[in-house]
């Protein structure tokens, strides 16, 4: 950790496909130590594929990830499962432990990774429960929650033990506007008071703009666009427009391949 | 033709990669046992009951019966010789040596294996196995090893209960029912089966609980993270259980003799 420089996380030349298609092919992104980055894009772009090859769940068949200028595929599984502690991640569903309460969702970590007394853990974990507004729901199995719900208490967990880096994968999805609101805010806060650095996945372009610090559009494999959210709104890409504006036409096309549709829906090409 | 051999042998190489990847997979779950079964052993014995409550009843209802059947079947057929009062020996040979074993390692996969399996693959498909890794907890010693030495643990606790019960409905049948003496029934079982009967019967069971534990936590991990997937991994998990645990009865068996 001897290489404090900006930057947090680099990643170079990235090539990963999924089978015969090359999900990224030749990615340049770098993250800056203390920001709250947006990775942007339309769905199936491969953003949820990019936060699982940052933390390793997937490894890149070409290019490097550097970590504080560490090379992540140099590490043997000690050194990994150290660099993760360094994470909170919050995936898309929340991925509660389904055996477990909400509390011990919350205080897993801590029960795996520190000798803390049951009275600290509890006190521990009613804070990161009130922080994201759900003490009351300490007792609830995960199968009791909404969506919305597991979400925060999954944002509680990622929490818990104190990362330096947060990712969240579309953490807005289903969440009503004033959790929307609280979280948004609870993102920022601790951004800036606990110097978090923070990755955010998201396609809800407004909410994104509020707290992002900067942003990334990926498409087709690359980054498309980056820069602040105002710039990026203002950019003269076909592709950025679209996305920023929300318009069905363009360079993304919104139909998956398909063929033409008179002609299927006349059975023209049936016999 | 040569496209005939040629799936011969994409069959063949698919089978040997995917034996060795069940190879190794058993090896590292048998790595970590040691250390769990130390550390963390209420995650264990969690699991012990786990597996075991949820045959218990079923395993329970099926000795009873199948020990029914071998009183009917002993008495009737020990009778052409006179020697009705051999049917307990004849129960307790074929329910210690074989049936408890053999049906209660496929009633617990039926049970407590498809469980498992689907257990498993549902915390994978909803990302549940990936949060701990990214927790830097790996799943394999958190979860997997906990169920699979559980499932170890429980069968031949659940194969002496099968024929426990099973020995008590060939006594209803064939002391109450058919009135053989009650006093001939449990001495000559008590004199015939010896201590290496025993240890036979839990030999095998200990054998297949490897076997269904192992092949429902590994169908479960390796099944594809949808539910379509997990389901299919459950069926396979019934399936493939069953033909291993006949194998090995047959394998164990041709042994002893
Ligand atoms: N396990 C998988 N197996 C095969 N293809 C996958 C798998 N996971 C994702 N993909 C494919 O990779 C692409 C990117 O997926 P993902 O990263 O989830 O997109 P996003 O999060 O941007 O919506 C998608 O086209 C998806 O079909
Ligand atoms: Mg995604």
């Amino acid at each position: 950790m001897a290489d404090l420089s900006e930057n947090l996380i680099e990643i170079r030349g990235l090539k990963y496909s999924r089978g015969p298609r090359a999900i990224f092919d030749d990615l340049d992104l770098t993250i800056k130590r203390g920001e709250i980055t947006a990775i942007m894009g339309p769905s199936g772009t491969g953003k949820t594929t990019l936060l699982r090859l940052i933390t390793r769940q997937l490894i890149p068949e070409l290019g490097t990830i550097r970590i504080d200028g560490v090379d992540i595929s140099r590490l043997n599984m000690a050194e990994l499962y150290q660099m993760r502690q360094r994470f909170g991640m919050l995936f898309q569903n929340g991925a509660l432990l389904t055996d477990l309460s909400v509390f011990e969702n919350v205080a897993f970590p801590l029960r795996e990774h520190t000798k803390l007394t049951n009275r600290l853990i509890r006190h521990v974990v009613l804070t990161k429960l009130h922080a994201v507004g759900l003490r009351g729901a300490a007792d609830m199995s995960p199968a009791e929650l909404s969506g919305g719900m597991a979400r925060r208490v999954a944002l509680a967990r990622a929490m818990v033990m104190d990362p330096d880096i947060l990712i969240y994968d579309e953490p807005f999805v289903g969440l009503d506007p004033i959790s929307m609101g609280v979280i948004v805010r609870l993102v920022r806060r601790m951004n800036d008071a606990l110097g978090i650095t923070s990755i955010i996945v998201s396609h809800d372009v407004e909410e994104i703009s509020t707290v992002a610090d900067r942003s990334f559009l990926l498409s087709h494999g690359k980054v498309a666009a980056s820069g602040s959210p105002d710039e990026l709104r203002d950019a003269p890409s076909e592709l950025v427009r679209q996305f920023m504006h929300g318009m069905a036409d363009g360079p993304v096309a919104f139909h998956f391949d398909a063929p033409g549709y008179e002609e299927q829906l006349l059975g023209r090409d049936s016999e | 033709m040569s496209k005939i051999l040629r799936e011969f042998y994409d069959t063949g190489v698919e089978f040997a990669r995917t034996f060795g990847a069940f190879q190794l997979f058993f090896m590292r779950l048998l790595r970590h046992s040691p250390r769990i079964l130390v550390s963390r052993l209420d995650l264990v014995i969690k699991q012990v009951f786990n597996s075991g409550s949820l045959s218990l009843v079923i395993i329970m209802v099926s000795g009873l019966f199948v020990g029914g059947v071998l009183g009917l079947q002993g008495y009737s057929n020990l009778a052409r010789f006179n020697a009705e009062d051999a049917v307990g020996v004849f129960a307790a040979f074929g329910l210690v040596k074989e049936l408890g074993p053999v049906i209660t390692a496929l009633l617990f996969a039926g049970r407590a294996g498809t469980s498992l399996a689907s257990e498993i693959g549902l915390m994978k498909a909803t990302d549940q196995l990936s949060a701990m890794e990214m927790m830097a907890v790996n799943p394999v010693p958190r979860v997997l090893v906990p169920r699979f030495l559980g499932g170890v643990i429980a069968m031949p606790f659940l194969a002496a209960i099968f024929s426990m019960i099973g020995l008590l409905g060939t006594h209803l049948v064939a002391v109450e029912l058919l009135s053989v003496d009650v006093g001939a029934f449990w001495q000559q079982m008590q004199i015939t089966v010896d201590i290496d009967d025993i240890n036979e019967g839990i030999f095998k069971s200990f054998v297949f609980g490897v076997a269904a534990s192992l092949i429902a936590v590994w169908e479960g991990y390796n099944a594809i993270p949808t539910a379509e997937g997990v389901g299919r991994a459950t069926t396979r998990t019934v399936v493939i259980t069953a033909i291993a645990v006949l194998v090995f009865d047959f394998m164990i068996t041709a042994l002893m003799i």
